[in-house]
Formats: C-alpha cells, structure tokens, sequence
C-alpha cells in the first residue's frame, strides 16, 4: 500500500498542488468577477433553480415545529388574541377615516402647492423561507419570486418599520439584504425635525450607525428615523430606525451616533414586500407611472 | 488481499460512491437547516467535515475537485461571493489529501487536535476573502469552527460504522 500509493498518484493526473493552484486561480476568477460584473447571475439563479427542492425540504422540520405549536394552541389564548386583535382593528379604523381625510386634504394642499405628489404603493405578503446561514450575510429569503412579480430594488418592511431591500430575485424565491447588513445604506430623516442623513448597517442584527454627523448637529437619545424618499427608492415617511446612544467627541470631526432598527429585522416570519410606483407629472401634466427598474436599484442599493 | 483482516480490506478497497455520495448530501443538507440567532454562530460545518473525512480516508475518491464543486454549491445558497466557500474548501482537501497518511495512525483525540488547524485554516481563507471584498470581520465565525473539530470523533465513528457494515454485508 504505502509502496504503490505514490505510483497510482502519477496514473490519477497532476499532483494536489498543482489541482489547488488550478482550483483557487479558478476560485479567484470566479470571485472578481462576481464582484465586479453581473455576469454570474444567470448561473446562480440556474443553480439556485437545482437546489430549490432542496432547500424546500431542509425547511420542512421548522414548519413542521411551528405547524405542531399552531395546533396545540390552547382555546383560551385564541380567545384572547382575538379579543386583542379586534380592539387595536377598531382603534386602527378610527385611526384611518382620519388618515383619509388628512390624505386627501394633504394632497388638496400640495396640489395648491404644485408641489409633487407622494408616492403611492402596493403591497405584497410574503413569508420567510430561511436566513441566509452565513454569518457575514445578514440576508434573508422570501417565498415570492419572479412568478409573483417581485422585482430587485423593491423595498421589504414589517408592520413596524422597514426591514431590507430584495436585491436578488428567483423564479420562486427572493433575496432580502436587511438594511443591518455591513455597508447597507438608506436615506433618512429625523423625524422630529426634519434633518437628513444616511443610515449604515454594521453587519450587527441590533445595530445601524449614522455616520458623518458633525457634533453639533440636533440629535438626541430616542430620536425616531424615517426614510426620507429622496433616493426614489425608498418611499418616505416609512420608519426604520431609532437613535440609542449619542457620543460627541470633539476629537473627532462626526459624531458617533448608534441608532437600533425599529423593525423586528431577526424575528418576523411574514413580511410586505411594497411595490413603489412614483408617479411623476410629464411636462403636459399627464401623469406617467414609473415603477423602480431593478438596473436603477442596483445601483442604489446598498450593494 | 483475501487473507487480509476486514480492517484492512476496509482500509485499502475503494469505497462506495453511493455511501460516499449520500454522506455528502446529508451534510449539505444539515447545513442548510435554518441555523438562526446564537445558533448561527455555533453552526458547525457539516460539509467541511465529511469532506475532511474522505480527503483522509479515501484521498483517490474525494479531491480537490469534488470540494471545488461543492463549494460553489455551498456559495449559491449562503448567497455568499460565488468562489468563496469553494477557495476555503479545496484547501481544506488539500491539507487533507497532504496529512492523509500521517493522521490515520493516531487515535480520535489526537485526529481531532491535527484536523483542527486545518479547519482553522480554512475558515480562515474564507474569512481573509470577506475582509478583502467587504472590509469586515466577525470573530464569532471562528466559534463554530471549534465545534466542527469536536464533532470529529462522532462523524468519524459514524461513518466507520456504516462503511463496515456495508463490507460485511458485501462478504455474506
């Protein structure tokens, strides 16, 4: 054995060392161009195509779980549930005659104004399918896909806040980058008086960061984050984050300024993927409907 | 080689592709199960593992090539860089397929302080391709790469025990 090992290597092909060297120069290749083209797209989506089944099938014990804890719910928290669920909806409509009325007069007053309409927006349901399991990627995917008409670029929120962009899309499922994902950036403004900025994800699920604040500017502790839609990806008024800490150091030429997502980003299991559709008024005054192209997003996600 | 102890036969005669194949799945398939929170950063590298293991044992069957491929498998659905887990795999075959002789002369517990540094290694080139392409690092990552080495000593008496029943139900 240990005399003709080395032998049937010669007769196997070309020593390890020279298949790492082939392999990793491969790996490298693969990875810049992955990086810095879109190239490999169709690849990942054929790929992804082989292994949806799967995938499918890892998730069957966790449904199965959650599907066990639904049965075995016990009559007494239905009741209660219910009675909760029927209080906050009547509170919610009282809540919405009045946001109508405020719509409409709000939109009375801008066009008086001539200034731009807001931008109007559906929405879709979806389900989580699983987290990405990779550490580094705080992402996550969606049951809907290309059948559903989901696009990149389209913005995926709960009902508190937002919670990340789909940047990839598959004909069953869609990629979610959450906006505490490293570098992930939206638009934003202080709610309480109105100052812009962009909020960054750390790569840390509790965590998002406004950077390049200088130290005297007007934030305080619990200062709520909305999207400011200045982007013409987000839409506005949505909201994503709230300020937990505020330190101003002299020393440094920005404040440092640690906010956490409003949105429950880790823990949600149904999600509303919104459709945008910005309505801009032509030159004529007709009004032509542009909905966010994925080649705009892309380059505007926080990518 | 029939006069030769089962052990042995069991040591030199190529294995299954079948079992070899299967193993793979499984292990693929445990580490797409939906790992979240603190799980997540305890997952062991089910595939890692398995890979480890036939790179030692059957180095002529399971390659550089075989751990490229699965590693851009492993890319596609962690959405990660495609190439990343394939570089950080075929490194690990590589060691593997280099300390093959030398580790199947120890024990478990001694097997398990040789493969941790390859583990360690490469969890470490994926690690180094992230810093490069995205600028960061979290040191969590590496906790689960302590727990891959300790499930050393199960996986291997697992898949031992599959591959001699196999060759013993070959014999009747």
């Amino acid at each position: 054995m240990e005399q003709n090992q080395p032998l049937r290597f010669f007769h196997r092909g070309p020593s390890p060392a020279i298949r790492l060297g082939l392999f990793v120069v491969l790996s490298l290749i693969l990875l810049l161009v992955d990086v810095k083209y879109q190239y490999l797209e169709t690849a990942r989506s054929g790929l992804t195509f082989l292994v949806y089944p799967l995938q499918r099938l890892v998730t069957v014990p966790s449904a199965l779980w959650h599907g066990v804890g639904d049965y075995f719910i016990t009559h007494d928290q239905l009741v209660r549930d219910n009675a909760e669920l029927r209080r906050l909806n009547i509170q919610a409509a009282s809540k919405l005659q009045q946001f109508a009325v405020l719509k409409s007069e709000n939109q009375h007053l801008r066009n008086l104004l001539s200034v731009q309409q807001r931008a109007d927006y559906s929405m879709q349901l979806a389900e989580i399918l699983y987290a990405a399991r990779d550490i580094f990627n705080r992402k996550v995917f969606l049951d809907k896909g290309t059948q559903e008409n989901v696009e990149a670029g389209q913005i995926v929120m709960d009902e508190s806040g937002i919670v990340g962009q789909v940047t990839r899309v598959y004909p069953w499922m869609s990629e979610v980058t959450l906006i505490t994902d490293k570098d992930h950036s939206v638009p934003v403004q202080v709610l309480r008086n109105g100052l812009r900025s962009v909020v960054f994800g750390t790569g840390d699920t509790s965590r998002l960061t406004l950077r390049y604040m200088p130290p005297s500017s007007d934030i305080q502790n619990g200062d709520v984050l909305v999207t400011s839609g200045i982007d013409g990806i987000y839409p506005d008024g949505l909201p994503v984050a709230r300020v937990i800490h505020v330190e101003r150091d002299p020393a440094y030429p920005f404040a440092r300024i640690l906010c956490s997502p409003i949105a429950g980003v880790d823990q949600r299991r149904q999600l509303m993927i919104l459709s945008t559709i910005q309505k801009f008024k032509g030159p004529d005054g007709a009004e032509e409907e542009i909905a966010g192209s994925p080649s705009n997003s892309r380059q505007a996600g926080g990518r | 080689m029939r006069d030769r102890t089962l052990s042995v036969q069991e040591f030199q005669a190529p294995d299954s592709p079948i079992l070899i194949a299967a193993s793979l799945c499984v292990a693929l398939l445990l580490n797409w199960l939906p790992w979240q929170g603190i799980w997540l950063e305890f997952r062991p590298d089910f595939l890692a593992l398995v890979l480890l293991y036939w790179c030692t044992h059957k180095p002529l069957q399971v390659g550089i090539g075989i751990a490229w491929m699965l590693g851009i498998l492993a890319d596609v659905v962690d959405a990660s860089f495609i190439g990343q887990h394939a570089m950080a795999y075929s490194v690990l075959a590589f060691c593997g397929i280099l300390l093959h002789r030398r580790l199947l002369m120890f024990n478990l517990l001694q097997q398990t302080l040789q493969i941790f540094p390859l583990l360690l290694l490469a969890y470490a080139v994926y690690a180094v391709v992230h810093w490069l392409l995205r600028g960061n690092i979290v040191w969590e990552y590496f906790l689960g790469c302590i727990l891959t080495a300790l499930l050393w000593a199960p996986m291997s008496m697992l898949v031992r025990t599959l591959r001699r029943s196999r060759s013993v139900s070959d014999r009747l």
